[in-house]
């Protein structure tokens, strides 16, 4: 029987529970393709580390030797003669991002909760237009977001770096079809004990869903931490601007290798080495809390996009 | 006693009452508020002002359909650049990010648990670099002198004789931004995919097996796609989106100039930013953005189209 059994599990090679010789094909080149899209972000990880002789080798090599932490010291030196120390950009972006993913579970679990389990007039066609809105790419519409934005008045204000980012319908729409999922019976149970929608929704809804609210907080730490948006178009104070910001007039502009070339004393070219080597630590501190998360969280996300589904 | 406690109660009840009627109402307040503001307001907004001549100083002018025939008729940037750019972009990026996204999740759920966890978050985890990082990450590779990874690799090889500029040189700015998108293409919708995958019923498989299908292919043509058809449909809208939301990544790459090297890295929404915030011909930049959502809009729907055939097909 166990041989019957065997034979089956190796014909139907979907989601297996042991190892077997079968699965060498799949990470033949499923492990190499991994090393391959891993690599630019081991270089940056390396480069982060290197001291400038190593980054000014030729040929370059990508594993540090000696690895040393003068690329984050620089960081913070590179910014020390400027107004705004590095610290305070990291500083905004951290406050902004926890103030964009603590309000966005609260909104969008609330609303996706009413979506659900609620019956009224236009509830369809609400979900409908979150659904389309899922096309509605921010780039595309840049220009008449920042007009609204200025009627708002949130021009130089800190909060345009939040409230925008407030409604996900991606969020909505995940959240809400996995509250599909909770029996009907339950919230009824609930109802008849006399809770109302708010505490059926904080000790009914809520606890049963954490995997679609470990989603969203994934999904919208990413959107704000990543965001220069608000940095680059809404906001001329550079006091309350984020560090993706900060990271792109690092790379991007001559900018670090101006500033590392007058500190260190040394040429533009090993200005713009250093600069490699700055940009390479700040992107690091940028990638780490992102896959951190990620990591943590993944097998509620991966739970939740089971009921991602859509219907044609 | 048993009275108070009603009145008690009752009280309570009338006190939160009109909250609690009218909680369809409140829970969806902040939710629907800002998505109607920060979401669909500024299609309706790019919509109307597409109509108008607006220098984002003056009262918006209207003129009519003027911005779109000039768009398609006088913009030749637009014509020979950003909208034949974006089309072969979104054909090649989106297309073939999706089926490697595809092959990608079909394949990790062929191995064990503890693989498919560590290789899934590998290659999800390009799609973490937002566009604030992706310049910092490809800068090291593409760097335009010998010292770039690439370079120096080619150099040693013997491949090239000289460096070659990737970042600035218009033949080769496309080819790496294709690269550096597809990269970064595993995202969401790859991991919707690979749940839905994870979960198709095995007994399907065992039936199919009975009926006499074959080889993987049979099995991934007659049962995966139509099991997971809603969960891929998802990753297609996903893939769609984010192939288009990277569109600046031309710019990105080339260090921020706009326009790109010889327009070559010139897309739709790269063209937006040119006229919207370089030249503040705000009502022509919003007549751009109607074209892209149009197109997102068409592409979407032709998807929809494709799966609602795959339905009725299986």
């Amino acid at each position: 029987m166990s041989k019957r059994n065997k034979n089956k599990i190796r014909i139907i090679g979907m989601n297996p529970q042991r190892f077997d010789k079968g699965q060498l094909k799949f990470l033949g080149y499923l492990i190499p393709l991994a090393l391959v899209m891993m690599l630019p972000i081991v270089f940056i990880f390396f480069n982060a580390f290197k001291p400038t002789e190593e980054l000014f080798l030729y040929p370059p090599r990508f594993i540090t030797l000696r690895p040393t932490l003068q690329n984050f010291r620089n960081l913070v030196a590179t910014s020390a003669n400027k107004a705004i120390p590095a610290s305070r950009y990291l500083f905004n972006s951290l406050l902004s991002t926890l103030l964009v993913m603590a309000l966005t579970l609260l909104i969008t679990s609330s609303a996706a909760y009413v979506m659900s389990k609620k019956r009224y007039r236009l509830k369809n066609m609400l979900f409908e237009l979150n659904k389309i809105s899922l096309m509605f790419v921010p780039v595309a519409v840049a220009i008449p977001r920042y007009f609204i934005i200025t009627r708002l008045g949130l021009i130089d204000s800190f909060l345009s770096s939040v409230i925008p980012l407030l409604a996900m319908p991606v969020g909505l729409y995940l959240v809400k079809q996995f509250i599909d999922q909770i029996p009907e019976s339950m919230v009824e149970a609930a109802r008849i004990d006399g809770a109302g929608d708010y505490a059926i929704l904080r000790r009914i809804i809520m606890p049963n869903i954490t995997p679609a609210l470990a989603t969203v907080a994934v999904l919208s730490f990413q959107s704000a931490w990543n965001s220069t948006e608000a940095s680059v178009y809404y906001m001329h104070n550079e006091a309350i601007k984020n560090f993706a910001y900060y990271l792109t007039s690092l790379s991007a502009g001559g900018n670090a290798s101006d500033v590392t070339s007058a500190l260190t004393g040394g040429s533009a070219a090993s200005g713009a080495l250093a600069g490699m080597g700055i940009s390479a630590a700040g992107t690091l501190i940028m990638f780490v809390p992102n896959l951190v998360m990620f990591i943590f969280l993944q097998s509620r996300v991966m739970n939740t996009m089971a009921h991602s589904g859509m219907k044609s | 006693m048993k009275t108070a406690k009603r009145i008690i109660r009752g009280n309570k009840v009338s006190g939160r009452s009109f909250l609690e009627r009218h909680s369809v109402f409140f829970l969806q307040l902040p939710f629907l508020a800002l998505f109607f503001t920060f979401i669909l307001l500024p299609v309706v907004v790019a919509f109307f002002l597409s109509f108008t001549d607006f220098n984002s100083i003056q009262t918006p002018r209207f003129i009519g359909l003027d911005n779109y025939v000039n768009l398609f008729t006088k913009d030749t940037v637009f014509m020979r650049y950003a909208l034949p750019n974006t089309l072969s972009f979104a054909l090649v990026v989106g297309v073939m990010g999706y089926i490697l996204s595809f092959l990608m999740a079909w394949s990790l759920a062929q191995v064990t648990k503890g693989w498919r966890t560590v290789l899934a978050v590998i290659l999800y985890s390009p799609s973490l670099t937002g566009s604030a990082m992706m310049g910092a990450v490809w800068r090291v590779v593409f760097s335009e002198d010998k010292v770039g990874y690439l370079n120096a690799f080619l150099l040693k090889q013997g491949l090239i004789q000289s460096p070659v500029n990737w970042l600035t040189n218009p033949q080769t700015l496309m080819m790496v931004m294709v690269l550096v998108s597809l990269w970064s293409s595993m995202g969401i919708g790859f991991l919707a995919m690979l749940a839905g995958i994870l979960n198709v019923n095995r007994e399907l498989y065992e039936a199919a097996y009975i009926d006499g299908v074959i080889n993987r292919w049979q099995e991934i043509l007659y049962i995966t796609v139509p099991a997971a058809a809603p969960q891929m449909l998802f990753g297609a809208v996903m893939a769609v989106v984010g192939t288009f939301q990277s569109g600046s990544i031309g710019v990105v790459l080339s260090g921020g100039q706009n326009p790109t090297p010889g327009y070559a890295g010139q897309l739709l929404v790269t063209h937006i930013e040119d006229y919207g915030f370089l030249r503040y011909e705000m009502g022509y930049a919003a007549a751009v953005s109607v074209v892209l959502l149009l197109m997102i809009y068409g592409i979407s729907r032709l998807t929809n189209r494709l799966f609602a055939g795959e339905d009725t097909a299986s």
